[in-house]
């Protein structure tokens, strides 16, 4: 029930409590209630649960995890290399 | 789809694993609690690729199926009446109660809807001014600011057909109480990325310091999981027993102000009962008394609606944590997602379910969808 998808704010409008938006999610768009991001503007991504936005998904955060898997990949990979050059498995 | 594609790698993934192989000395017991996750790991047969000493036992993050029998009947009772349009999510429709479940209802006749959003629930008020309508509000704190707003909507709007069934609970007290157990055998946890997402995660670093574990806020795709557990068994390898938080692209500190107002305009913290767990000192929420004419509990009368747990099901074992799902005898013969005995087996955050749908048969490590055939 905690499943939350994220998708881009297509559309804005009303305000307060009323600002709805909508979303697309992948070629699926849906009306989502944006209350509670304020601070979003059309173009961000954000997560959506049953019909509300609770986060504008945070793209610098998104790269810095992602540079940081990529950092796990590379040394992994010469660790590999150097298992394979010293010929151990 | 951008913002999960990303996290489904298989290089990556391979080489996160190799990095958790090559990190853990020695066992680690992990809980993951959210029910979604569960069900992340299973589909990606994730829990196939960890090694050995990584061991993931699942929590009890699925509302649905910590709603007590007792609220179930209730909601059973309610529907059924004539001048009530009874609507909820999919999930609690197969919940089998003492007797029917909400789907029987609606064969029988019952007006009960399938609503995405408890604003449809609100809609569907609007329209029907001769209905009584009665939106079933299930969830964690991930769900409660969506449906406080429809409770604060209907108050602003002085819709008087509307009203809500609350089965609110809360992560952190149910962790504690987990925690706890003098039997507990839970090194580390990995926080349910959404729930904090509204909540953000300090209660979790007083968690984390009385028990003296590492607890890591984590996404939900198969690279934020294994990251979460990469951070998990790193503090643990060291003997950290910090907050970590792997999904910083969604959650922060604090959570998210403006839901978390809302739901401490329309909510109180309560003792709540769990299925599975007993009752819990404030670990759920209730309707402030100022909005305590929408409590449906009370504009029915359906506080003496008896009830009768089922004695074969175990799922109360299953949502501590200390009874895998296909150790359970009944597991996939008397209980299956077609005639199920209890909420873990319907639910699509149950982890009995998880088990059902993505590992009938044992599943060799080499067939695993996220490493293909070789």
């Amino acid at each position: 029930m905690c499943l939350a998808v994220p998708g881009k704010v297509v559309e804005i409008e009303g305000e307060g409590e009323l600002r709805m938006g909508r979303v697309d999610f992948s070629g699926v768009t849906r009306q989502a209630c944006l209350a509670y991001v304020p601070e979003v503007r059309i173009g961000d991504y954000v997560l959506v649960h049953v019909g509300f936005a609770l986060s504008r998904i945070d793209e610098q955060a998104a790269i810095e995890t992602l540079r940081a898997l990529a950092e796990i990949d590379a040394l992994e990979e010469a660790a590999a290399d150097d298992r394979a050059a010293s010929g151990g498995s | 789809m951008r913002h999960v594609d990303e996290y489904r790698d298989a290089q990556a993934i391979a080489s996160v694993v190799r990095r958790i192989r090559d990190t853990a000395t020695r066992r680690w017991a992990l809980m993951e609690v959210c029910g979604g996750q569960t069900h992340s790991i299973l589909k990606f047969g994730m829990d196939q690729l960890l090694p050995d000493t990584v061991e993931l036992i699942h929590g009890p993050g699925c509302p649905v199926c910590v709603t007590p029998l007792e609220l179930v009947d209730r909601a059973i009772a309610i529907a059924s009446r004539p001048d009530v349009s009874f609507c909820s999510f999919g999930d609690m429709l197969r919940v089998p109660g003492s007797g029917d479940d909400l789907l029987k209802v609606k064969a029988r006749g019952g007006d009960v809807r399938i609503v995405y959003s408890p604003l449809d629930a609100l809609r569907v008020a609007r329209q029907h001014p001769e209905r009584k309508v009665v939106f079933f509000a299930v969830g964690f704190e991930t769900t409660a600011p969506a449906n406080a707003m429809a409770v604060h909507r209907a108050r602003a709007e002085g819709l008087s057909n509307f009203s809500v069934l609350v089965a609110h609970v809360l992560v952190p007290p149910a962790l504690e109480a987990l925690l706890g157990c003098e039997d507990a055998r839970i090194d580390g946890l990995l926080a349910p990325g959404h729930v904090c997402t509204v909540t953000g995660y300090r209660d979790y670093e007083a968690v984390a310091a009385r028990h003296r574990i590492p607890i890591v806020v984590t996404g939900f795709e198969p690279l934020d999981l294994l990251h979460g557990i990469l951070a998990a068994v790193t503090q643990l390898e060291r003997g950290e027993a910090l907050v970590e938080n792997q999904y910083a692209r969604v959650v922060v500190r604090d959570g998210n102000a403006a839901a978390r107002a809302m739901v401490e305009d329309v909510f109180v913290v309560s003792d709540r009962t769990w299925r599975g767990l007993g009752a819990i000192p404030r670990s759920g929420l209730a309707l402030a008394p100022r909005y305590a004419r929408f409590d449906a509990e009370q504009v029915f009368d359906v506080a003496k609606v008896a009830v009768r747990e089922p004695e074969e099901c175990r799922a109360g074992l299953v949502l501590q944590g200390r009874l895998r799902p296909t150790d359970c005898p009944a597991f996939g013969t008397r209980c299956n997602p077609e005639h199920p005995l209890g909420a873990t087996m319907v639910s699509t955050e149950g982890a009995c379910a998880a088990y059902f749908h993505y590992r009938r048969a044992p599943l060799a490590a080499a067939e695993s969808p996220l490493t293909g055939a070789g």
